[in-house]
């Protein structure tokens, strides 16, 4: 019925393609225009950009990879790169496994569940500055809580964020609390949907609590997990607010990220053309995850 | 399934909360008792107001607010009216070139503004509108998820009311306003839950292009106030911190399952 509808509509139109056209068109048009002006255009610029290099008096000389190769040649870069991939990989699977672990017990029938997915949840609605402000403080020497509790213990105070040692711990740890409540969501929407006549089976059959989880629940929620996991590799990309009033990057450049490198290369150190350079690295690693997640994920992990 | 839970695991869950719920309730202990009680609990400890009094004349919160929210409602209804039409056109209409205008919107998926800074700060650079709060929203305006997630939706529209609409001599425009939109409450709401508390918290795109108290939102106020330069006692800047997330906070508590469904909705997709 919706078809021979659907149908005979397009039939009537048929001749006036042009004018649909037109329509179409015309309803995309401001979308249009702000997506090429802060989306495409910006993209190719920056591309260009990193195979120039601009004199003072603004003349642009064509230099290949030379931009490339400076890059290569930079330590920061790398310890920049080297750093995203400690801080990924130092937050994402704890908290996943915290986020399974939360939705696990407020799906149940537990008593006060409400109040404990309100604790779980509130992290992810406040603001990363006032988030990295409040654990600033926990993280302060000698006066902050951190060493408070050191010194309840007899030891001397620390420098948290000051040593290259702990810097990065630290704020793996903020960012982990900031970031277990939002992936808890997705299993709890996942867990909703799993028939409860799984469990009660495998309850009949007489499996245990944890046999049930590993053998049935946890690998009914690998989708979502792969999907938390690569939402939360593309995320930890993004996440630098919390550095440019904790740490700076520091000390010597021990818990620096790619994009805040690029902020600074761009706004402190003025250099726009290695700042381009540096974002199409970041640029060629975003839409390589956005493709696995587009395209290889979305085809291979749906078992229904 | 009502499976009982083990009393441990009860407990644990519930240590848990109060572990997560532990740097919040700090944040607030401190910003109502006098410096001196920064650190050291004691239940005898007076309460008082002045840290959020002395914060608020020290710097212009109020003003930082006003721009919050203008920004805040500015780029909202720019999402929602540019992303409706967008969608419109993708569902309503067969035109040449419409999958591919649709895989470049969805570029915008990928390569989201907050990593283009650099050449968008040079476009509006060029545009003459830094330090402006238009300069702070037109990046976000055009917002390829709100024009996915609205797709979805229009699609999933039965034709029978379109049709009946149609029949009455509804136009094109008159379709999209009194059949699609109403019919898609349910994913503005979600997607305008999930925009506002990202562009109330957001701060590094406001920290570039702004540079004046005309201009700056709460989050990069709250930065400046708080840089160790200025010399500001702690409880006072854990004042600023409150009153900078307060609203949204407030919000939360007040229509937390919104939240909770609108966060999932809009993360599924």
């Amino acid at each position: 019925m919706t078809d021979r509808i659907a149908s005979q509509f397009v039939r009537q139109l048929r001749p006036q393609a042009w004018w649909n056209a037109v329509n179409a068109w015309l309803l995309l048009l401001p979308a249009a225009v702000l997506l090429v002006a802060f989306t495409h255009y910006p993209i190719l610029a920056t591309l260009r950009q990193s195979l120039y290099f601009t004199k003072r008096n603004g003349t642009e000389t064509f230099v290949g990879l030379d931009n490339y190769r400076a890059m290569a040649a930079d330590p920061i870069f790398w310890k920049a790169l080297v750093n995203n991939f400690w801080f990924a990989l130092g937050t994402i699977p704890t908290s996943i496994a915290l986020a399974l672990l939360m939705a696990l017990w407020v799906n149940r029938n537990m008593r006060g569940r409400g109040f404990l997915r309100l604790a779980y949840f509130t992290p992810t609605v406040l603001p990363m500055i006032a988030v990295a402000n409040i654990w600033l403080f926990f993280y302060t020497p000698d006066y902050g809580l951190l060493d408070q509790l050191r010194g309840l213990l007899g030891l001397a105070g620390w420098n948290w964020l000051g040593e290259p040692s702990t810097v990065m711990g630290c704020l793996i740890v903020m960012v982990i609390w900031k970031e277990a409540g939002f992936f808890m969501i997705f299993y709890l929407a996942a867990l909703q949907q799993l028939s409860p006549d799984l469990d009660e089976a495998a309850a009949v059959e007489g499996a245990g609590r944890w046999y049930t989880f590993r053998r049935i629940t946890f690998p009914l929620l690998m989708p979502t997990t792969l999907f938390v996991a690569i939402n939360a590799v593309i995320n930890s990309f993004k996440l630098v607010d919390h550095l440019v009033i904790m740490t700076k990057g520091g000390p010597n450049n021990a818990s620096t990220l790619l994009l805040y490198y690029i902020y600074e290369v761009a706004f402190t150190f003025q250099d726009a053309v290695y700042a381009a350079t540096l974002t199409v690295v970041l640029l060629v690693l975003l839409s390589t995850l956005a493709l696995l997640k587009f395209g290889y994920l979305d085809r291979r992990i749906h078992y229904q | 399934m009502t499976a009982r839970t083990h009393p441990l695991e009860a407990i644990a869950a519930w240590v848990l909360a109060l572990l997560w719920l532990a740097p919040l309730a700090y944040a607030f202990w401190s910003s109502l008792h006098p410096a001196a009680y920064a650190t050291s609990f004691s239940l005898s400890a007076p309460w008082t107001f002045e840290n959020y009094v002395r914060a608020w004349n020290q710097a212009p919160f109020g003003r930082y607010y006003i721009n919050t929210v203008v920004l805040v409602a500015l780029i909202l209804v720019g999402q929602l009216v540019l992303s409706t039409l967008a969608a419109y056109a993708f569902t309503r209409f067969r035109f040449k070139g419409s999958g591919i205008a649709f895989a470049l919107v969805l570029l915008q998926l990928m390569i989201m503004p907050d990593v283009l800074i650099v050449e968008n700060y040079r476009i509006i650079g060029k545009l003459g509108l830094l330090d402006t709060i238009p300069a702070i929203a037109l990046p976000y305006l055009a917002s390829a998820f709100a024009i996915f997630l609205l797709r979805q939706t229009f699609k999933s529209i039965p034709q029978e009311l379109v049709e009946a609409a149609r029949v009455e001599g509804a136009g094109p425009l008159q379709v999209l306003w009194r059949v699609y939109v109403p019919l898609a409450r349910p994913t503005y709401v979600a997607f305008g839950l999930v925009s506002v508390s990202y562009h109330w918290n957001n701060f590094l795109w406001p920290l570039i292009v702004t540079n004046s108290v005309e201009s700056r939102p709460l989050t990069v106020g709250l930065a400046v106030f708080g840089a160790p330069e200025t010399g500001v006692d702690w409880s006072v800047i854990t004042a600023a911190t409150v009153m900078t997330m307060a609203p949204l906070l407030i919000a939360f508590l007040l229509f937390q399952r919104q939240f909770v469904q609108s966060f999932m909705r809009a993360g599924i997709r």
